[in-house]
C-alpha cells in the first residue's frame, strides 16, 4: 500500500481516547452493573484501553472487560473462497441482566455488529447494549445500526481504507491513517 | 492467516499439520460454543447435510448428528438397514438420489476401505469419512490428538501406544498418521493374529509384550476387541479371559509397573475385557472428555469444509 493519509494524530488520539472513556464513566458509573466487550479481532485493542483509562479514572480494577468472537455469526460464510478462521471468545462472566457497551474500532458496514449482537445474545439476556467505536465511517451503513460513543466521524471513499494503527500492535504511536486507493497495489 | 484447501476429509492422509492445527483451533472455539448458554450458532443454517451410515454406529452418528444440529445444519439420516442398498442399488446411485433432494454435505460410513475415495469422484458435494471399513475413521483420530493435545499440549516427542484389536480397527491407521504428523511417537501393541503385518512399514514399533509397551509410553489409547469381528475359523485368540490376563489395561497392572499413562478410549468399552473398569471410571480418566471433544471437532470439520462451499446462490 502507498503513503497513508494521518487521520488522527498521536495526540488527538489520546484525547478521543480520554473523552471516550469518560463518556463512558458518565453514562456507567462506577460499571458494578457493566460490562465493556471488544470485538474480536481490532475491536479488543480499543477495549483494553478503555478498560485502563477507567480504571485510572475510578480507581481499583475497572469495568468487567471480555473479548468477543463473531466469526461463526457472520452473514458472508461460504461467500468468500476460504472458511473464515475464528479468533478466541474470552468472556468469564455471563451478560445476563449486565448493560454492556459493545467496542469496535471501526464502524463501517454494520454487518460486524450485527453478527456481534447475535454473538452476545449467546451469553445471555444482557439488560441494554451499546455500542462504542472509535471511527464512524458514515454514509457506508448496510445496515440500520448506529453507534452510542463515537471517537470521530469520517466521511471517505467506499474505496479507501481506514486503519487504527495500535503502538503495541503496529509499532509507532497510536493513530489513525486513510489509505488510497490507487497507491493500493503498488 | 491459516488456510484450509480441501473438499473431502476422506482420510488423514493429505492433510497436513497446519490443517489439523487449524481443524484443533476452530475445534478449541466450538467446544466453547458447546458449553455456552446457547449452544448453537448459525454457520450452517442454509445446509443440509445427510448422515449416510451404511453400517450400524451410535456414538458416531449421535456426535455428527449433534455437530450438525449445533452448526445450525438441517440434518437427514440414512441407514442401510432400512433402504434400498438390500433391494440391490450401488452405492453411487443410492447417494446420487440422496443429493437429488438438495442435500449439500454428506457423512458416510461404509463397510468397505476406500468406499469415501470411490465416492469422492462419482459425486460433487464434501464427504466426511465416518469410517470406511478398516481403513480410515479420520474424525475420530482427530478427536483422539485434540484430547491429548489439551491434556499434554504439544504431542512433538510424546509416546503414544495403542493397544489391542489394530487389524480389525478403523480408528488404529488414522490415529498412527494423525499422531506422526504431530510429532509423536507410535507404538502398537497386541496379540501377534491382531497386528497386521503392513503396519510396522508405518514407522512405528511393534510390540507385543504389554509391561513393555506401558513402560515404555506416556499414553496409552485402548481399542476395543470388536467381539463381533472374531469368527474366524481359527479364533485370533484363546478366549476373552486370556486376552484379559496378556492384554487388559487394569489399576493392578499400572501399580505393578509403576506408570501412569494418561488413558484413552474410543468406546464403546468392554469392561472386563481391554480395561478395567476401575480404571475406567477413575476421576482422572479422560474418556469422556473424548465424547464431549468429539462433537466439537466435529463441528470444526464441518465448519471448514462448508467455509469453502463458496458463493451460494444469491
Amino acid at each position: 500500500m502507498g503513503p497513508a493519509r494521518i487521520l488522527i494524530d498521536p495526540v488527538q488520539f489520546r484525547l478521543t481516547l480520554d473523552r471516550l472513556a469518560h463518556q463512558l464513566v458518565e453514562e456507567h458509573g462506577d460499571f458494578a452493573n457493566s460490562a465493556l466487550i471488544g470485538v474480536q479481532p481490532r475491536g479488543v485493542h480499543l477495549a483494553s484501553r478503555l478498560h485502563t483509562r477507567i480504571a485510572q479514572i475510578l480507581g481499583g480494577e475497572g469495568p468487567r472487560q471480555g473479548d468477543l468472537d463473531i466469526t461463526f455469526f457472520r452473514d458472508d460464510f461460504r461467500r468468500r473462497g476460504q472458511p473464515l478462521l475464528a479468533a478466541q471468545t474470552n468472556l468469564d462472566f455471563t451478560v445476563e441482566g449486565l448493560r454492556v457497551v459493545v467496542v469496535d474500532d471501526v464502524l463501517f458496514t454494520g454487518r460486524t455488529i450485527r453478527a456481534a449482537m447475535d454473538a452476545l445474545l449467546a451469553h445471555g439476556r444482557p439488560a441494554n447494549m451499546e455500542l462504542a467505536v472509535l471511527i464512524d465511517r458514515r454514509f457506508r451503513r448496510e445496515l440500520p445500526i448506529e453507534a452510542t460513543y463515537i471517537g470521530r466521524r469520517v466521511d471517505s471513499l467506499d474505496s479507501q481504507r481506514v486503519r487504527v494503527a495500535w503502538s503495541e500492535l503496529h509499532g509507532g504511536e497510536d493513530r489513525v491513517e486513510l489509505w488510497n486507493p490507487e497507491t493500493e497495489h503498488g | 492467516m491459516a488456510e484450509f484447501n480441501h473438499r473431502h476429509l476422506l482420510g488423514i492422509r493429505g492433510l497436513s499439520r497446519s490443517d489439523v492445527e487449524t481443524i484443533f483451533a476452530t475445534a478449541r472455539e466450538f467446544k466453547d460454543v458447546i458449553n455456552r448458554p446457547i449452544r448453537k450458532v448459525p454457520s450452517l443454517r442454509d445446509l443440509t447435510v445427510a448422515n449416510l451410515f451404511f453400517e450400524n454406529s451410535t456414538r458416531t452418528r449421535l456426535s455428527f448428528e449433534l455437530a450438525e444440529k449445533r452448526l445450525s445444519a438441517d440434518v437427514v439420516n440414512f441407514s442401510a438397514a432400512l433402504s434400498s442398498v438390500n433391494k440391490g442399488e450401488t452405492l453411487a446411485d443410492t447417494v446420487r438420489n440422496i443429493l437429488a433432494m438438495k442435500v449439500d454435505m454428506v457423512v458416510m460410513r461404509h463397510p468397505h476401505a476406500g468406499a469415501a475415495h470411490y465416492l469422492s469422484q462419482k459425486i460433487d458435494v464434501p464427504i466426511i469419512n465416518a469410517g470406511d471399513g478398516t481403513h480410515e475413521h479420520p474424525t475420530q483420530a482427530l478427536l483422539d490428538s485434540f484430547t491429548l493435545t489439551e491434556e499434554l499440549g504439544s504431542l512433538q516427542g510424546k509416546k503414544v501406544c495403542i493397544f489391542g484389536d489394530i487389524r480389525h480397527s478403523r480408528v488404529a491407521l488414522s490415529n498412527v498418521r494423525c499422531l506422526q504428523l504431530l510429532g509423536a511417537e507410535v507404538m502398537v501393541c497386541g496379540p501377534l493374529p491382531l497386528i497386521p503385518k503392513h503396519f510396522s512399514s508405518l514407522g512405528v514399533k511393534v510390540e507385543y509384550d504389554m509391561d513393555e509397551a506401558l513402560m515404555w509410553c506416556d499414553v496409552a489409547n485402548v481399542l476395543r476387541i470388536q467381539l463381533e469381528r472374531q469368527e474366524a475359523e481359527v479364533p485370533f485368540f484363546p478366549s476373552l479371559e486370556e486376552y484379559h490376563a496378556q492384554y487388559g489395561l487394569t489399576v493392578e497392572r499400572l501399580n505393578r509397573l509403576g506408570v501412569s499413562p494418561l488413558v484413552l478410549h474410543p468406546g464403546p468399552m468392554n469392561r472386563g475385557v481391554e480395561i478395567s473398569s476401575e480404571l475406567a471410571d477413575r476421576d482422572d480418566a479422560i474418556i469422556l472428555d473424548q465424547v464431549e471433544n468429539g462433537v466439537a471437532v466435529r463441528m470444526a470439520v464441518l465448519y471448514l469444509l462448508a467455509g469453502r462451499l463458496g458463493g451460494s446462490e444469491d
